[in-house]
């Protein structure tokens, strides 16, 4: 039964000093499934995303990946990977100066015994990706030219590809659109909706609730550092999310005039 | 085409090398068409471009080591005491690699685990081993002559077949072996990516703090070759040893199309670079101007050319 679930989060708490930044959160996301978390800023979304890519540590609460359970303790951004979960960062997530054929095996090159990386092979798997999975064709298209020549959406195309090449179960995305000019969150919405055709996961986190509606089958709302609500795509509006929204933004803004 | 625009710099760099020697032979071909001066160079270049190697790992991966030259005088003295007193050159080399990495670790761990900026990190650490040096052999300098017929003498620093100076062999090899790591191996790669964005390093699971304080113990191992190959050419050891090297092993490689932001960089640009900084006091002196032309000729040198990179990297954004 558990087996189809890939991540499964219990009673996740997180204080950062005197300011608990979640309470009490569980969810989790089952094979071929995106999920979108929505709430306002600071409200815990990110510290979320943040738990399940290994980068935070939480205080309590447990974690479950394809029905094992995880030490929290040795949990890492390396741990995590090795377990499937990729993380897509708005930023630092390429490096600007080198090729994209660096940029796709970084960590995690295809290298012999002594650590020498098989350059042919990586940059011929790169034009592949470029060719096959993001749909960039033509001469222009090398797996020499270096990320600072992409747009917006190739680079977050390019490092979801890169989940994908190294079969990420559960592919994080946080905020991947919100830098990106309209033409270019097209692109970017298009790979996140190819994520569950090969029966894997994404999280998305997004303030644009028309780019959420889009991609996400469940949404889960939070507010305060807990999970408030959530509701399926199918049975829930944009109009709705966004009315939901509001009311956590001012119920939060009254309670900070207190 | 597209293989030469990817190598513009190295081109580039290599043109004006071979401009400048064209140049040089024009003006004095009883000089430049000799090939003493070409030995003559061999013998003095590597000394600055194995510290040149060393230095452009660590601004690649954004950092900066300053007390090399002082790093240079402290090793240089550990080989110059320890071969005196065991009459082994070879211990004397292995003190010295000692001293130079345990000064390069000590760089590593204030800037990498204090997070002391390297920049102030090292003028500090620059000043210390300087001192260091000239107390302990206060203040004198060393002299080493009967370290010129030892075995260690001829493998370092000997003349092949009579004529080749085994310093630039094995800056050769240094710099192949240096190639490799930066451009063919993990390590490589991580020191691209820690000078290009370390948050995106860390993020991509790369164990910066490692790769960083390997760099300045490197930096350190490298300084203390030099110095001791220094030592046995020059058959002395002397306080202020190393002082001169500072600007120009930096020019070089920054002539040599190095990013100073880190992230970009080459082996190639950095010998070439050593090379032309190498020749240009002969030049200018056998071209028939003063020496005091040499250090006006050197900042040209590197003015125009890194405006060219910088002009280029400018263009290609846009």
């Amino acid at each position: 039964m558990s087996t189809h679930i890939i991540i499964r989060a219990t009673s996740l708490h997180k204080s950062f000093g005197a300011v608990q930044a979640l309470h009490d959160v569980s969810l989790s996301i089952k094979r071929g499934e995106v999920v979108a978390l929505i709430g306002d800023n600071g409200a815990g979304k990110s510290t979320i995303s943040k738990i399940l890519s290994g980068v935070l540590r939480p205080d309590s609460g447990s974690l479950q990946i394809n029905g094992d359970e995880v030490n929290l303790r040795h949990y890492s951004v390396h741990k995590a990977r090795s377990l499937g979960i990729e993380t897509v960062y708005q930023d630092h997530c390429l490096g600007e100066k080198q090729p994209l054929w660096r940029n796709i095996f970084v960590g995690r090159h295809i290298r012999n015994g002594l650590g020498f990386i098989d350059v042919a092979k990586e940059k011929k798997m790169t034009l592949h990706l470029l060719q096959q999975s993001l749909g960039l064709r033509g001469v222009g298209v090398s797996a020499d030219a270096l990320v600072s020549t992409l747009s917006g959406g190739e680079r977050q195309g390019l490092a979801i590809g890169r989940a994908m090449l190294f079969n990420s179960n559960l592919t994080i995305l946080d905020e991947p659109t919100t830098a990106l000019a309209v033409k270019e969150v097209g692109r970017v919405l298009k790979f996140v909706r190819s994520i569950p055709e090969n029966g894997k996961s994404a999280l998305f986190i997004s303030h644009n609730l028309h780019h959420v509606h889009e991609v996400a089958d469940r949404f889960l709302f939070v507010d305060r550092g807990t999970i408030v609500h959530q509701s399926l795509q199918e049975k829930t509006s944009v109009a709705e999310l966004f009315e939901r929204l509001e009311e956590y933004s001012a119920n939060s803004a009254i309670r900070g005039d207190k | 085409m597209k293989t030469l625009y990817r190598y513009r710099f190295q081109c580039g760099i290599l043109s004006l090398l071979v401009g400048l020697l064209g140049l040089f032979i024009h003006l004095s071909p009883q000089t430049f068409l000799h090939s003493r001066i070409y030995i003559a160079f061999m013998s003095t270049i590597p000394f600055a471009a194995l510290l040149a190697l060393g230095l452009t790992l660590l601004i690649v991966a954004g950092e900066l080591d300053l007390s090399f030259p002082a790093i240079m005088a402290v090793s240089g003295f550990c080989f110059s005491s320890i071969s005196q007193a065991t009459a082994s050159p070879v211990l004397g080399l292995f003190g010295a690699l000692a001293t130079g990495s345990l000064a390069g670790l000590c760089n590593g761990l204030i800037v990498v685990k204090i997070g002391v900026p390297a920049i102030i990190a090292t003028i500090g650490t620059q000043f210390f081993w300087r001192g260091t040096a000239t107390l302990l052999a206060d203040g004198l300098a060393v002299n080493l002559t009967e370290l010129r017929e030892t075995a260690l003498h001829h493998i370092l620093v000997g003349r092949l077949f009579d004529c080749l100076p085994m310093q630039s062999l094995w800056c050769l090899v240094i710099a192949l072996f240096f190639w490799m790591i930066l451009n063919r191996h993990i390590w490589g790669d991580d020191i691209r990516f820690i000078g290009d964005d370390i948050t995106t390093a860390t993020m991509m699971g790369v164990k910066t703090d490692n790769v960083r304080i390997g760099l300045f113990i490197t930096m350190g191992l490298m300084s203390a070759l030099a110095s001791v190959m220094v030592c046995l050419e020059m058959a002395s050891w002397w306080p202020t040893q190393g002082e001169g090297y500072l600007l120009i092993v930096f020019a070089a490689i920054f002539l040599g199309g190095t990013s100073v932001f880190g992230g970009q960089g080459t082996i190639f640009g950095t010998i070439t670079g050593s090379i032309i900084i190498g020749i240009l006091e002969a030049g200018i002196i056998s071209g028939g101007l003063s020496g005091y032309w040499t250090r006006l000729a050197h900042g040209l040198v590197i003015v125009v050319s890194v405006s060219v990179y910088a002009v280029a990297l400018k263009t290609r954004r846009t």
